[in-house]
């Protein structure tokens, strides 16, 4: 089976958003929890990252940590993350808030409960708009009333007024995505936008975010658990597994020539419309670790079949395919042995655990 | 809205009616014994037992004698029997003293509450929150009339640095009028303090883990923006209702304790008197009275609540 | 390739590989129980608090011991001519202008006396009995009250939902202090008739009974809330399509889990009846003479005020400290048992 070559990567070749072996850890009642790894990517301007992972991998400590919204007395954070230079990990809450909502801005996972009950949504967003720029608030109105209507709300300007719950799930993610939109970031965090959306409103919404990051230009990091979500959207991947990133690459790399065990069981566990019903459901078996007390070496040993001697040492992340700086995978394995055992069926990727090994 | 209104009010006259027919039943059936002489509080003679029974309809049907108990209220004829005095007289008479100390003290807690509570919620973990949350549950655990009469002993007494109790009117003298209500109010006010904070506090905590909150922070609000624009509006609505409901609380019962160790002769002071010699018809008024106040509270802080709270008004 | 299962025995163990795979892996969960004992047990102020309680309960229970032993005086034994020796020096137990002793550390008169010349301690235990007694009776008949009515309505809902909702909002609008009043007034003439049982007037049972009936709304209204939510729970939902009766169910799977509500408002609930007691017994409407409670010891130490504070002073501290310990306790349980954990701060 040959792989594509990698297409260029998408537009600037400057890196907007630089991540260096990022680490955070919590302190709980049942010890030190560490949800961030060694977490490093790039991010450039206008392209499309997605992180995709379990619940648990630390995709969304990741995220929120770019903002600094993971900041709290018990947790600590080491490595470094920089927007246009400045350091983000270390920065002060005044340089934070100057940074919120104006140049990254986050797309919260339930619009439910991520907008005010009690507050009309008009005003929500001019909030924002009156805390970057201080406009007069009949401009920010206007500019609220556009953008509900950019982002497809009907009858705008009537319902700029109403409060959340006067909205559906689907309507309520789209006032956050104006939200998110209303000081032109060059940098939009969607937190899985459509996981608390009906699977038909779903694609209507990332179709939104696609549209919208073309017109405006702003790089986004999508962060999901549903791979399915990302094909369609995606420029790059990268792949996180209990707090540390097992592969990265380009839409067509992680797709058609992936380097990870743990790839091979997410793209084998996603349900296709256009293939034969396999009699079982494929999942990957066994449990991420606990947080708190991972496994030594690579964390994806103990649900691994093909694991051996090596992996208890940690595999660190790098290019190993010939060629392809870009495409980095966590794995000891050889890329000739990869390529021979990911494929459980003819053209199909998958975990060969995940199939049953009963007779 | 106007149709919540209508329903509430008429719910409320509901409740009323509902509140009339338990306090008839508490003080007519449900004790043991002659209600005659019950009425009569103590040493009464067998004349003074029957008139009052014919008077109140004793020896008639039950449906006769609430309809007249309820008469006897309403249209001022209820008398006590150990005083001789109009029951209703004497109720307006004391009226203007136990609002002033109910009203005083019930600003009085709020404000402090609020501060309390709020800092002690910013500040959740630390020594000062630590402190106030000590503060607070030794305020909750004294009772009212023990800490009045210490503070009425050692400030106003021994030290003179407050009245010895008593009330002046506040048409005669309005500076006297408040310096004769501090140690009511604060006396009175401890107790709602030490509990009002504490739940302010929990609500605060509470509304900032909110996903909301989370939010107005990714906006690039400032912490103080984000306190008092979003944490504290929405925390603050429940206790709107709390607060609704202790006023008349404190209308009812703490006024009582409170009115009697500070010689204010209010109400309280008048039930309190009564109570001691089981004085039944001032009781009998107090309490209905009290009760209905409280039925008309609650209609109103709900009524104040669904304004607030569009989720409610715009159904 | 996989193919289905040979019988439908593969089918089930597939299930239990997969917890031998936990079991191995050392997956394991602490219930909700053992998880707040062991945050209580680490709850070191709480702790204090909660034995501080049950110490001051003991030294209560032990009244007749002191008594006996040490006061040789009993709660209602008037001395009002005695004379005693404190510090070498005679003096009158009452003196001529009515003014009683004040604490003398001694056996006798440990506390001083009051002015009928009785042992203000030993009063102080055996009013701490009454009403320690009181309160923690009045709290259990209010929370087996309570458990009842809000199973009852939030079980079966419909007519008997709004039947006892109604009753509860009536019983809500009257402040405690005047409801307490109200029926206190009202039973201490004529006494309770309870069917076949027939309590006199003046008997400590009418105040347990008057507190204990004034509390339930404040009991029953959150219990009915609970159990509202718990119902539509799936495991309520399994047990019924189990075939298991309504009763079984409110009994055998709603119960257990309003266990930790009712656990933090029974401990709540005994600190205000005990000074619900002190407020209606300072009133008169309560515990009535010469039984002894600290709420009758309060009212008759303010008369004297200015002359013996200590008569005031004495019961009121022990009421502050005993419900105090009770509400830090209390607090603690519900830190303990709140599902919110806290996260620590050590790192």
């Amino acid at each position: 089976m040959s792989a594509p070559e990698p297409a260029a990567p998408t537009p600037s070749d400057a890196a907007l958003l630089d991540v260096d072996e990022l680490r955070v850890s919590f302190a709980t009642e049942e010890g030190v929890v560490q949800a961030v790894d060694g977490v490093t990517f790039e991010l450039r301007a206008g392209e499309v990252l997605a992180v995709v992972g379990e619940s648990g991998s630390g995709k969304s400590v990741t995220a929120m940590t770019l903002m600094g919204l993971t900041r709290s007395p018990n947790a600590r954070f080491e490595g470094a993350a920089r927007y246009k230079g400045t350091e983000l990990i270390g920065a002060s809450e005044d340089e934070l808030r100057r940074i919120r909502g104006a140049e990254i801005a986050m797309i919260f996972q339930d619009p439910m409960t991520s907008l005010n009950p009690v507050q009309r949504i008009g005003e929500q967003i001019v909030e924002q708009i009156q805390e970057h720029e201080g406009v007069p608030d009949q401009q920010a109105r206007e500019r609220t009333v556009e953008l509900l209507d950019r982002v497809g709300i009907p009858r705008a300007r009537e319902r700029v007024d109403n409060y959340p719950f006067e909205f559906s799930g689907g309507m309520r993610q789209r006032v956050m995505i104006a939200l998110a939109l209303s000081c032109s970031p060059s940098v939009l965090i969607a937190d899985e936008p459509t996981t608390a959306l009906d699977v038909t409103i779903q694609a209507q919404i990332l179709h939104r975010i696609r549209e919208l990051r073309e017109e405006t230009g702003a790089a986004v990091i999508l962060v999901t658990h549903d791979l399915g979500v990302v094909a369609d959207i995606a420029d790059r991947i990268a792949v996180m597994y209990a707090g540390r990133i097992v592969e990265q690459g380009t839409l067509d790399q992680i797709f058609y020539d992936p380097q990870h065990p743990y790839t091979w069981g997410l793209l084998g566990s996603i349900t296709r419309v256009d293939k034969p019903r396999p009699e079982r459901l494929p999942a990957i078996p066994g449990l991420p670790p606990s947080l708190a007390d991972r496994p030594e070496g690579c964390h994806f040993r103990p649900r691994c079949p093909y694991e051996f001697a090596e992996c208890s040492k940690v595999p660190p992340l790098e290019a190993r395919v010939g060629g392809r700086s870009a495409h980095l995978d966590r794995c000891w394995l050889s890329v000739e042995e990869k390529r021979d055992q990911r494929e459980i069926r003819p053209g199909e990727i998958g975990l060969s655990a995940a199939e049953g090994t009963a007779a | 809205m106007a149709r919540f209104v209508v329903r509430r009010l008429i719910q409320m006259v509901l409740v009323m009616f509902a509140v009339s027919i338990l306090t008839f039943l508490i003080f007519n059936v449900i004790p043991n014994g002659d209600p005659a002489v019950r009425m009569a509080g103590r040493q009464p003679t067998e004349t003074q037992i029957e008139a009052i029974r014919k008077e109140w309809g004793f020896d008639e049907n039950i449906f006769v004698q609430y309809f007249t108990t309820m008469k006897k209220v309403f249209t001022g004829d209820l008398q006590s029997y150990f005083t001789q005095l109009p029951v209703g007289e004497e109720i307006l008479k004391g009226l203007p003293r136990t609002l002033s100390l109910a009203i005083g003290a019930a600003i009085l807690w709020m404000l402090v509450a609020i501060a309390f509570g709020l800092y002690s919620a910013v500040k959740a973990g630390k020594f000062a929150d630590r402190f106030l949350t000590i503060i607070a549950l030794i305020g909750i655990s004294m009772p009212v009339f023990w800490i009045g009469a210490l503070m009425n002993y050692y400030l106003g007494f021994k030290l003179g640095i407050f009245p010895n109790g008593g009330y002046v009117e506040f048409t005669e003298d309005p500076i006297d009028w408040f310096y004769h209500l501090i140690l009511p109010w604060t006396a009175l006010a401890i107790l709602f303090i030490g509990f009002y904070s504490r739940v302010l506090r929990s609500n605060v905590l509470d509304t900032i883990n909110e996903d909301y909150v989370r939010t107005a922070r990714a906006k690039g609000l400032s912490e103080r923006q984000i306190m008092l624009r979003h944490v504290l509006r929405n925390s603050m609505i429940p206790i709107i209702t709390l607060w609704g409901l202790d006023f008349g609380a404190v209308l009812g019962g703490g006024a009582i304790l409170t009115e009697t160790v500070f010689d204010l002769q209010g109400v309280g002071q008048y039930a309190a008197d009564s109570i001691g010699q089981l004085d039944v018809p001032p009781v009998l008024a107090v309490t209905l009275f009290a009760a209905f106040f409280i039925v008309l509270l609650n209609a109103i802080v709900d009524i104040i609540y669904a304004y607030l709270d569009p989720r409610i008004r715009l159904q | 390739m996989a193919t289905e299962p040979a019988t439908t025995d593969e089918a089930f163990r597939a299930p239990a590989a997969f917890e031998e795979e936990a079991r191995r892996e050392g997956v394991h969960g602490v219930g909700p129980w053992r998880l707040g004992v062991r945050r209580l047990r680490r709850n070191r102020v709480a702790l204090f608090f909660g034995f501080l309680f049950v110490l001051l309960v003991l030294v209560c229970v032990a009244a007749p011991i002191w008594s006996k032993q040490v006061a040789h005086t009993g709660p209602n034994e008037n001395h009002l001519t005695d004379r005693i020796v404190v510090d070498g020096e005679e003096k009158d137990v009452v003196a001529l202008d009515g003014v009683p002793i004040g604490p003398t550390w001694q056996g006798e008169f440990f506390l001083g006396a009051d002015k009928n010349g009785r042992d203000v301690m030993v009063r102080l235990l055996y009013g701490g009995r009454n009403s320690l007694v009181i309160g923690i009776t009045a709290a259990l008949m209010t929370t087996v009250l309570s458990i009842i009515l809000g199973l009852l309505a939030g079980f079966l809902r419909g007519r008997t939902d709004t039947a006892i909702r109604g009753l509860l909002d009536v019983m809500w609008s009257f402040p405690v202090v005047i409801l307490g009043v109200a029926l206190g007034v009202a039973l201490a003439l004529g006494g309770l008739q309870l069917g076949p049982i027939n309590i006199s007037g003046d008997s400590l049972l009418i105040t347990i009974f008057v507190i204990g009936l004034v509390y339930i709304p404040y009991m029953a209204r959150p219990v009915r809330g609970q159990v509202l939510s718990l119902r539509e729970k799936e495991f309520v939902e399994a047990a019924r399509a189990q075939g298991a009766s309504p009763l079984r169910v409110m009994f055998g799977e709603v119960l257990p889990n309003l266990a930790s509500t009712v656990l933090v408002f029974f401990t709540l609930l005994i600190a205000n009846a005990i000074l619900l007691e002190a407020a209606l017994s300072f009133l008169g409407a309560g515990v009535r003479p010469p039984n002894p409670s600290w709420g009758t010891m309060i009212d008759e130490g303010v008369d004297r005020i200015a002359t013996a504070p200590h008569l005031t002073i004495v019961p009121g501290l022990m009421l502050v400290i005993t419900v105090l310990s009770l509400n830090v306790f209390g607090d603690g349980v519900r830190d303990a048992l709140d599902p919110r954990a806290k996260v620590r701060l050590e790192h």
